[in-house]
């Protein structure tokens, strides 16, 4: 592909996404029925997400725990220390941003998925002929419920991850338990949760509309619809990676 | 009724439609035959409005379709019903949802009249007892006829039917056959049916309209094609030599 193919589809990519977008800020026909809709996307993010995400989180706690206890053996910084830097680490990056990237492998390939197979089998245009504006009501319920699911994991994934360092203090018997409480209460910050609740609401806007829209534009063939799903799922990395650092710029 | 007026359409270089005029029935099945590539999904799908022709006009009962607004499209294909070709029903849904689901988008039915009317146009196509299956738990044939169910709960004026024959066994395509073509006579509605199933063609075709690459190869009703000289028409509805044979044994029984 040369550069000119390359310009061309980015600007055609562009256009395609513009006007997808403006058809998403339309008013929806119905609120009746995007709510039912929202309420079964919210059971199938939030529900359907909840153990991996507690596992992942648990994990991220009691590593960082460890990495840390590692990190300052030897040296003047106290072990309260430990508690402080999981508590901050989970609150202003592990939580938002891992457990998001997780979600738009698990969650984030399934609305591409989903709707792509709903473009392939023709269910998108039995909607349009019908006269519902498809994007609004395949978009708008799923969007609904990542904006209020996504935000509750990422809070349940930082406390969960805090409690993960805690049994590391345990178990691994690397600093006391005391030492870690202390240091989950020292320096605190209400500001970070604030960033915290920030950043995953952004990123998950960001994983639920890339994935809608690989989804929607998806080819014909089983094909094309593991690479709509892959690129959902690369696209939404990459995006939460260059928002984490927007936000981090601008925020701290 | 609706009319079409020089239809033009090409896909980059590729032309797929040029210059297609005809007009299409009320209380009529009009189909619309050709080979695979002929054009003629393209052609059902810019009669609905899911693509755009390059050139030409459409008219529903003298409404020119392509210069509608936003609120007047959507009025007129709220008078539309579309039956595709692998059913297009909501996987996660089960059939009362299917079914229901224009009318919840459309209509501001009480739940109890939305439940009647879905009950009603199941028994339209003959389904008992699947109101709360899923779609995966129906035969084709039956997920077929949830599908003419859903394309007919708001009473259309307009139905579209997409290869509606296709993967059905013989008998589970004539009682679809059947069942449109009843639902068109006694409801009034301009039904336009895209297919290959030559069956379909002498059971049910009012009108007929052959595409041949791109192009309108011949027009003209069930009864013509019977007697039609035409060797394109009957070069393809009578393709095999056991169909070309029984034509022309009807035609000497009735000499």
């Amino acid at each position: 592909m040369n550069i000119a193919r390359i310009i061309e589809h980015f600007f055609f990519q562009l256009g395609q996404w513009c006007q997808w977008m403006w058809m998403l800020a339309s008013r929806p026909e119905k609120w009746s029925v995007y709510y039912r809709e929202a309420i079964r996307q919210a059971d199938a993010i939030g529900i359907g997400s909840l153990p991996v995400v507690f596992i992942i989180s648990v994990f991220f706690g009691a590593v960082t725990a460890v990495q840390f206890s590692y990190q300052i053996s030897g040296t003047f910084v106290p072990n309260y220390y430990i508690g402080y830097i999981v508590r901050d680490m989970s609150i202003i990056e592990l939580a938002p941003t891992f457990t998001c990237m997780l979600l738009a492998g698990k969650v984030g390939a399934n609305i591409a998925t989903e709707i792509g197979g709903m473009r392939q089998k023709e269910i998108i245009d039995a909607m349009e002929v019908m006269g519902v504006n498809t994007v609004a009501f395949l978009v708008w319920p799923r969007l609904v419920a990542a904006l209020l699911v996504i935000p509750m994991l990422v809070v349940i994934s930082a406390g969960v991850s805090i409690v993960g360092g805690f049994y590391t203090s345990i178990w691994g018997n690397l600093f006391t338990a005391s030492e870690y409480i202390l240091g989950l209460h020292s320096f605190f910050e209400p500001y970070n949760v604030f960033i915290m609740l920030v950043k995953a609401v952004v990123f998950a806007f960001l994983l639920t509309t890339i994935s809608a829209y690989q989804g929607y534009f998806v080819g014909t063939g089983s094909i094309e619809l593991g690479r709509a799903s892959t690129r959902a799922v690369v696209f939404s990395d990459v995006a939460i990676l260059i928002a984490d650092y927007v936000i981090a710029v601008i925020m701290t | 009724m609706i009319r079409i007026e020089h239809i033009y359409k090409s896909f980059g270089d590729k032309r797929v439609l040029e210059d297609i005029t005809s007009t299409f029935h009320r209380g009529k099945t009009n189909l619309i035959i050709g080979r695979s590539g002929a054009g003629k999904t393209v052609l059902l799908k810019i009669m609905v409005g899911l693509l755009r022709p390059d050139r030409g006009r459409i008219y529903y009962d003298e409404v020119d379709f392509l210069s509608l607004g936003r609120s007047a499209l959507r009025k007129l294909r709220m008078q539309i019903g579309m039956l595709f070709q692998g059913g297009a029903l909501f996987d996660s849904w089960t059939v009362e949802e299917n079914i229901r689901f224009p009318l919840d988008m459309f209509t501001s039915m009480t739940m109890g009249e939305k439940r009647k009317r879905v009950q009603e146009v199941l028994e339209k196509v003959e389904l008992d007892d699947v109101l709360h299956k899923y779609p995966s738990e129906l035969s084709g044939g039956m997920q077929k006829r949830v599908a003419i169910a859903r394309a007919i709960v708001m009473n259309p004026r307009y139905l579209f039917c997409d290869e509606p024959n296709s993967g059905l066994d013989p008998k589970t395509a004539l009682i679809i056959d059947q069942l449109i073509s009843e639902i068109t006579r006694k409801y009034d509605i301009t039904t336009v049916i895209n297919t290959h199933d030559m069956n379909s063609v002498m059971q049910i075709g009012d009108t007929i309209l052959l595409l041949q690459g791109g192009r309108i190869a011949w027009q003209g009703t069930k009864d013509e094609i019977l007697y039609s000289k035409d060797e394109t028409i009957l070069n393809f509805i009578f393709a095999s030599p056991f169909l070309k044979g029984l034509r022309e044994r009807a035609l000497r029984c009735e000499e």
